[in-house]
């Protein structure tokens, strides 16, 4: 087998960026790796409008995001296995991978950028009581049925979780002629974008249910009945609350999760609270030379940071190897979360490794209104921005002048904060 | 005088509004935050409209689906119409981006275009 300079895992979003971006920094030799038989990734099931406008400045459908990537990709000639898995990654970086044609093979590359993306929730990961009948579907699951293999999973749906994917599914199941009764909502605010809500369950008159769960799954062989009650402030179902519905399909749209099972063989470093890899300011892991970026690092609610992210992680792959493959040994400043700030990517900066500017990006864990971000270099306050609205399903993004760290040399750490405005 | 609620989508603020119609014409539109929660009431209330998108049958392609949507948004009230329409054809692979799947759709003098490249299989 022949050997790659710089070898993407995954050809979704992530991977078609990352691959793009690398190459027009000047490295030549990467090769893509994708599981399933086409490039694209999960775009290729999200037929519905709303993506790219930050990117292209006009709205495109999933597949037609995907397509400009995968048109640039194939311009550049990069090279890309399909129906392709990886089974392992090592910490020299050795990939091992297997597919019909090549079967079992290994690639010793200078550099690896992992490009994943996540996967679901399932039901076992939920505890939800009753049987476990058929009709029990991931919304992902059935968004791949429905719009790609021409399947309808049923007829009668109840969906738990108001993630974008279950409101996205409860309108493409009501128009290929199902009837979603209800979506419930442990939390008592939707983890989806306002704009799912109003324009897939308030248009067609779908009832969303907040603070409820589902407390029985009746039917043996089919989903026959689903029961959801309203819970209290610790998430216990309040007793006399239970609503019935006879159906035969419960979604789930319970959270996303990042795909790391070979990062973690690796022995890359895990943030517990994204379950992603840590990253410094060059999106590169604990493993010198292996990079990541896109869901398998922290999930994103638009594909244009997707894409932007991996970006910057094809490019500073391209930096590593053209540099010589060194670990660089510069200061590395802690970047510290405070006051309802549950995470930020990077995990830690190094201004002299940083080019002009640094994305931080970050995740509230609660809905806040009237706000400050504010950004501290030790001691010092370097970035404030008032924010009348933040909510944990909206990511945050700050741009920091990398100059605004330098002035600061005394600083040991850096703080990413909320404050009264 | 009527009055309807709906909520501002153009940002996550999510802005309550209340808006007064007389006639079918909106008179007043509070509980916005800026000027664009008002244009949204006014278009939402008076002519609201959607991008639809859809999948239709591939023969003789890679891929056993294509998808499909309207080129430009079309009214409301012509969403299931216009998923009716979509709901019988079957398109002979190659199919290629932006090709129109149906022309005029329910006369909305809007077409349906495909979104996917599918590829002749063999």
């Amino acid at each position: 087998m022949r050997e790659y300079d710089l070898v993407i895992i995954g050809g979704g979003p992530a991977g078609l960026a990352a691959a793009v971006a690398a190459h027009e920094a000047g490295l030549k030799d990467i090769l893509i790796l994708e599981r399933d038989n086409e490039l694209g990734g999960i775009l290729n099931q999200c037929i519905h409008n709303g993506f790219g406008l930050h990117t292209f400045k006009e709205e495109l459908t999933g597949p037609e995001y995907a397509g400009r990537f995968i048109e640039q990709v194939k311009k550049l000639d990069i090279p890309y296995k399909l129906n392709t898995m990886v089974l392992d990654l090592a910490a020299d970086k050795t990939v091992t991978a297997m597919n019909r044609e090549d079967g079992l093979f290994q690639l010793h590359p200078k550099a690896v950028i992992l490009a994943m993306g996540c996967r679901e929730r399932p039901r076992g990961a939920l505890n939800i009581p009753g049987y476990r009948p058929a009709g029990i579907f991931t919304a992902g699951t059935a968004q791949r049925l429905v719009n790609m293999e021409g399947y309808m999973p049923g007829r009668r749906v109840v969906i738990l979780g108001s993630g974008d994917i279950g409101l996205i599914m409860a309108r493409r199941m009501t128009l290929e002629g199902a009837k979603v009764q209800v979506v419930a909502e442990l939390m008592p605010y939707s983890g989806g974008l306002k704009r799912n809500i109003v324009q897939c369950l308030d248009d067609y008159g779908i009832p969303l249910k907040l603070s409820h769960t589902v407390v029985d799954i009746e039917g043996k062989k089919r989903v026959e009945a689903i029961t959801i009650a309203q819970v209290d402030e610790k998430n216990r179902p309040i007793p006399g609350t239970e609503e019935r519905y006879e159906c035969d399909t419960l979604l789930l749209s319970c959270g996303l999760i990042p795909e790391n099972e070979l990062s973690r063989s690796a022995g890359v470093d895990i943030n517990p609270i994204t379950n992603g890899p840590t990253v410094n300011e060059s999106l590169e892991t604990s493993i010198p030379g292996v990079f990541a970026a896109g869901n398998v690092l922290h999930v994103h609610d638009l594909v244009d940071y997707v894409s932007e992210e991996a970006g910057a992680a094809g490019r500073h792959a391209a930096d590593y190897i053209a540099a010589g493959c060194k670990a660089e040994d510069h200061k590395a400043l802690p970047v510290k979360c405070e006051n309802g700030v549950r995470y930020t990517v990077p995990v830690a900066i190094r201004p002299d490794a940083a080019g002009e500017n640094i994305t931080l990006r970050f995740r509230v864990g609660n809905v806040y209104k009237n706000k400050k971000v504010a950004v501290y270099a030790g001691d010092a306050c370097i970035f404030s921005r008032k924010r009348p609205v933040l909510a944990p399903g909206e990511m945050e993004t700050v741009i920091l002048k990398t100059s605004l760290l330098t002035d600061h040399p005394e600083a040991e750490g850096i703080t990413v904060t909320l404050e009264e405005a | 005088m009527e009055e309807k609620n709906l909520i501002c989508i153009n940002c996550p603020l999510g802005c309550p509004l209340t808006v007064t119609l007389e006639g079918g014409e909106v008179k007043t539109v509070t509980g916005n935050t800026c000027p664009r929660g008002e244009a949204y009431a006014k278009k939402e209330l008076t002519n609201p409209t959607r991008i639809v998108t859809s999948t239709v049958k591939v023969k003789g392609g890679k891929l056993a689906m294509a998808s499909v949507k309207t080129a430009t948004d079309i009214p409301k009230g012509k969403i299931f119409d216009c998923v009716k329409a979509i709901q019988d054809i079957e398109l002979e692979a190659p199919v290629a981006i932006g090709q129109v799947v149906l022309a005029d759709v329910c006369g909305t003098g809007v077409d349906i275009v495909a979104t996917k490249n599918v590829p002749a299989r063999g």
